[in-house]
């Protein structure tokens, strides 16, 4: 049996093409879900790329959080179905509440394109289960607002429940300003919510899914989760 | 709208150097916020205020980062 990969498309998402081969590589099937539909289209997972959604207009995510789409994300997300915000789809996971914190402008100012190392932190829920604490993934960022934050009892909160999923960091994991590409607070990259189904993250593991492109590692993510929901 | 006095402001401290290089040293710090017009109706300035209000929590600004003031102003029918 295939599983069924939902990609979420908002006016301005740039990256579902990227998913769709992605999940094609990891052995499932990609359904696009635009942003107007009301229903999941029997989707097992639902991944939000990346992109501009809305052309990112009064904030990042503001305006995509309320398309009727979401609704239905966010029922399967507190059903405790995996959800998989990329990017522009972690920022409206933060802005519809489905996650934590929020993503600011970058403390350099500029939009960074580069390769990054990422240390994973938590290994619970779907995309991460089949990982070892500690492992480093590589992969590329592309944004101009990736600065997480949040307030600092929020963050305290977050370590506690291992909520922070991914950290930038060096080649063997050294954590350091000079790896952090955007300045976000203890160097996340990437946070899940409490039960760990719903994951958000600013570096795009679809674009590390072939030696063509430098790196596999994010075909990990979604093999985990495949595995999972077709266990389940 | 301004961001939360804990949050930093990089275009801030950005615009501050720029100030700096323009010959004014007496910039202490700034910080760059969003400014949102609004035209409405409403039947007085109480019902105004109270649906300004909630427009700004529920999607004009991001409680998270952000913090937001506003006046209403009486236009011309």
């Amino acid at each position: 049996m295939t599983w069924r990969c939902g990609i979420a498309v908002f006016p301005g998402t740039w990256s579902e093409r990227d998913c769709a081969h992605w999940v094609e590589l990891a052995g499932g099937e990609p359904v696009m879900l635009w942003h107007a539909e009301r229903q999941l289209k029997g989707a097992d997972l639902v991944i939000l790329p990346g992109g501009f959604a809305h052309g990112d207009y009064l904030r990042t995510g503001a305006i995509a959080r309320f398309a009727p789409l979401m609704d239905a994300v966010r029922d399967h997300a507190l059903a405790g179905g995996p959800v998989l915000g990329i990017c522009n789809g972690f920022q409206i996971l933060c802005e519809a509440q489905l996650l934590p914190g929020a993503l600011l402008r970058n403390s350099c100012l500029q939009f960074r394109c580069q390769s990054t190392h990422l240390r994973v932190e938590a290994t619970r829920g779907p995309f991460l289960a089949g990982l070892e604490a500690g492992r480093i993934l590589e992969m590329p960022i592309s944004h101009g607002e990736g600065r997480y934050y949040a307030p600092p009892e929020q963050l305290l909160e977050l370590e506690a429940h291992g909520q922070v999923a991914l950290r930038y960091c060096g080649p063997a994991g050294e954590l350091g300003d000079e790896y952090n590409p955007n300045g976000s607070l203890q160097h996340i990259a990437g946070v899940m919510n409490r039960e760990g189904n719903v994951l958000g993250m600013m570096p795009h593991p679809e674009r590390a899914c072939e030696p063509l492109l430098g790196s596999e590692d994010g075909l990990h993510l979604l093999r985990a989760a495949l595995a999972l929901v077709g266990a389940s | 709208m301004t961001l939360k006095p804990v949050v930093n402001d990089p275009q801030g401290l950005a615009v501050t150097q720029g100030l700096h290089a323009l010959g004014y040293p007496e910039v202490l710090g700034t910080r760059v916020g969003k400014h949102i017009q609004l035209t409405l109706t409403a039947r007085d300035r109480q019902g105004a205020e109270s649906r300004v209000e909630e427009m700004c929590r529920r999607l004009l600004c991001n409680g998270v980062i952000e913090d937001f003031h506003f006046q209403v102003a009486e236009v011309g029918a």
